[in-house]
């Protein structure tokens, strides 16, 4: 072999450098995009799961749940289904970190000079990114269901699920970060990511429950994340008020029902904290 | 590119005279096992260093250490110039690693992988393509660049590892067991590359390896057991303390050539499997006396010398395959058991 290399010395001294950090951010983030778009099979595998839901469980309690007329069952299940896309990709996103400690690409990025909160942070926004593009598609559906395609909505909503899937990875990473093998995932799915999904309201409305329900429903900080949801879906709807309060009822603490900005700066507190929480335990990992 | 190192000299003039790696009392605990038990040695730049030692030795331990994956429990170590534990971003900028266990991303193409590498290691733009296309022509991967790693065979994996360690010019590469794992062929090329590499690069390398055959390319080696170096030298003193060469000759009548060798040097020598065979302290010296002054007629010789294996067997009073079959050393290689979070 003939090989005529010129002087070796290229390299900046990337060590401990915030643009080495920014730089380290952005090659998590641009990974997680690449493969997001490369692999098919769990764009296709995601959107299965909430299409069954809304068509098939949605269109079977349809039949039970009559009593609020001129709004299908599958209308008011559309937001909550948007949540639990959302949840589940960002949450599925997050736990690929587990993935990646077992087979190895995260040992390349543990031993490049960036410091590990922007691994955690890449991967947050990366997670963001692929839950709310998966939402995206899926808000595709609208029509089908009756909800209209009113721009202010769909704005909203967008927004609403980035912040919403930004905080559910940072969560998704806080677990990951304690979590060595892929087989402890699916303790994980079910004892946090099952329970949150159930209480927030997602499935059923969060109304006439008994105080014990209620009283979950308001812990689950998801609660907070799918009610805005749900409120800007409802918004564009012409429902008798009757049925709004049956279907809508929104988050009420001690009778004063929550308006949207404050749900949110709830969720975006607990995106914060969670970031936080998950960045020092990523950083302790040895 | 030109960094203020560069411009004062220090950048690669600087670790010709500086070691590349200098450890001192270097310890790893966990709990009441330890792993690595107080290791010290220098590897100079532009040496090839070995690390020889049975699996569960300490060697994955040590080299985790040295490239700040693992904070030591007691002892020192600088690599390229800086402390592992008070400079890490230092060490990480200038230091390569090719990990035992693959660690290229299988979803993305080769060149993708080596991208994202430029980026977390800063490597300007300008760089990066003509250095893109050096590594990877190196390895022989320039041609398969947009592919997807998946379709990879094994040993194509490690070379474009290999090709990535080196792709931000490290002045130190660590290779973690380049070779295990891939069939003899593919380790026979891998060498080949590293051989390339240390004469055009001129880096220092710092190498772990079990196998002892591959250690004999290495400058100087230490071996590692039980997490502590039993010895450090080049291999050549290392099998001259081992002492004897084997010589085997072929002649006709094997009686009288033993009794030959008896009277004549004072050795005793056997027949094994159909050829005269005796230890000498330095058969190559012997071999001229032996055809001047044995009387003997000698119609083949052949010279041994001890192989590494014996040095292994010498040191630790077994051979390399005895010591890694002992079950308990084995949880300490068990890269899970090492990593988990404290």
């Amino acid at each position: 072999m003939t090989l005529v290399l010129p002087e070796v010395a290229s390299v900046r001294e990337a060590g401990d450098t915030f643009a080495g950090d920014l730089r380290g951010v952005r090659v998590v983030w641009r990974r997680e995009l690449i493969r997001f778009g490369r692999d098919r099979t769990r764009m296709v595998t995601s959107l299965i799961q909430p299409v069954l839901f809304l068509f098939i469980l949605g269109t079977g309690l349809s039949a039970i749940a009559r009593s609020t007329p001129g709004v299908s069952f599958k209308t008011f299940m559309f937001p909550g289904i948007i949540g639990m896309t959302v949840l589940f990709t960002s949450v599925f996103s997050a736990m690929s970190i587990v993935w990646d400690r077992e087979f190895g690409f995260l040992r390349e990025m543990l031993v490049a000079p960036i410091r590990r909160w922007s691994i955690v942070l890449g991967k947050c926004l990366g997670g963001m990114t692929v839950a709310t593009i998966q939402g995206v598609i899926f808000l595709c559906l609208a029509g089908a269901v009756g909800v209209p395609y009113a721009p202010v909505m769909l704005i909203e909503l967008v927004g609403e699920m980035a912040l919403m899937s930004f905080a559910l990875t940072a969560f998704g990473v806080l677990l990951a970060s304690r979590i060595q093998q892929m087989q402890s995932f699916q303790v994980v799915v079910n004892f946090f990511v099952m329970p949150m999904f159930f209480l927030s309201g997602a499935m059923f409305p969060l109304s006439g429950l008994p105080t014990w329900l209620t009283a979950l429903t308001k812990i689950d900080p998801l609660s907070y994340a799918v009610d805005p949801l749900r409120r800007a879906v409802f918004d564009q709807l012409h429902v008798s008020p009757l049925a709004l309060r049956a279907l809508d009822p929104g988050i009420s603490w001690n009778g004063w029902r929550l308006p949207v900005p404050f749900e949110l700066g709830i969720v975006a507190v607990f995106a914060v904290l969670l970031l936080g929480a998950a960045m020092v335990a990523f950083s302790r990992t040895d | 590119m030109i960094t203020s190192e560069s411009l004062t000299g220090s950048s690669n003039t600087s670790t010709n005279e500086e070691p590349a790696i200098v450890v001192e009392d270097l310890t790893k605990r966990y709990g009441d096992l330890e792993a690595v038990r107080g290791v010290s040695f220098t590897v100079a730049a532009g040496q090839t260093f070995g690390f020889l030692g049975p699996n569960g030795a300490g060697k994955s331990t040590t080299i985790s250490m040295l490239c700040t994956l693992l904070r030591p429990t007691e002892g020192h170590a600088r690599v390229a110039g800086a402390d592992v534990v008070s400079e890490k971003g230092k060490v990480r900028s200038r230091i390569g690693l090719v990990f035992q266990d693959p660690t290229v991303d299988e979803y993305l193409t080769a060149e993708e992988n080596l991208r994202f590498h430029a980026e977390l290691y800063g490597v300007p733009d300008a760089t990066l393509k003509t250095r893109l296309r050096q590594v990877l022509e190196m390895v022989e991967l320039w041609e398969r660049r947009g592919e997807i790693v998946r379709n990879f065979s094994g040993g194509m994996r490690r070379r474009l590892e290999i090709a990535r360690g080196l792709l931000h010019s490290p002045r130190v590469l660590f290779l973690d067991e380049p070779t295990v794992g891939l069939d003899p062929q593919t380790r026979a090329h891998i060498w080949t590359y590293i051989e390339t590499l240390r004469r055009v690069e001129q880096i220092t390398i710092f190498l772990t390896t079990h196998y002892m055959d591959e250690a004999e390319h290495c400058d100087r080696i230490a071996i590692i057991d039980n997490g502590k170096i039993v010895a450090l030298d080049t291999p050549e003193v290392l099998k001259a303390r081992v002492g004897q060469d084997r010589i085997e000759i072929s002649v006709d009548d094997s009686e009288n050539a033993i009794s030959l060798l008896k009277a004549r040097f004072g050795v005793d020598a056997m027949v094994s499997e159909g050829m005269v065979a005796f230890y000498v302290a330095n058969g190559e010296e012997f071999v001229p006396q032996l055809f001047a002054k044995s009387g003997i007629e000698i119609r083949s010789v052949r010279v041994a010398r001890p192989t590494l294996d014996d040095v292994f067997m010498t040191y630790t009073g077994r051979t390399i395959r005895d010591a890694e079959t002992s079950g308990a050393d084995q949880m300490r290689a068990n890269p899970r058991f090492r990593v988990r979070g404290r």
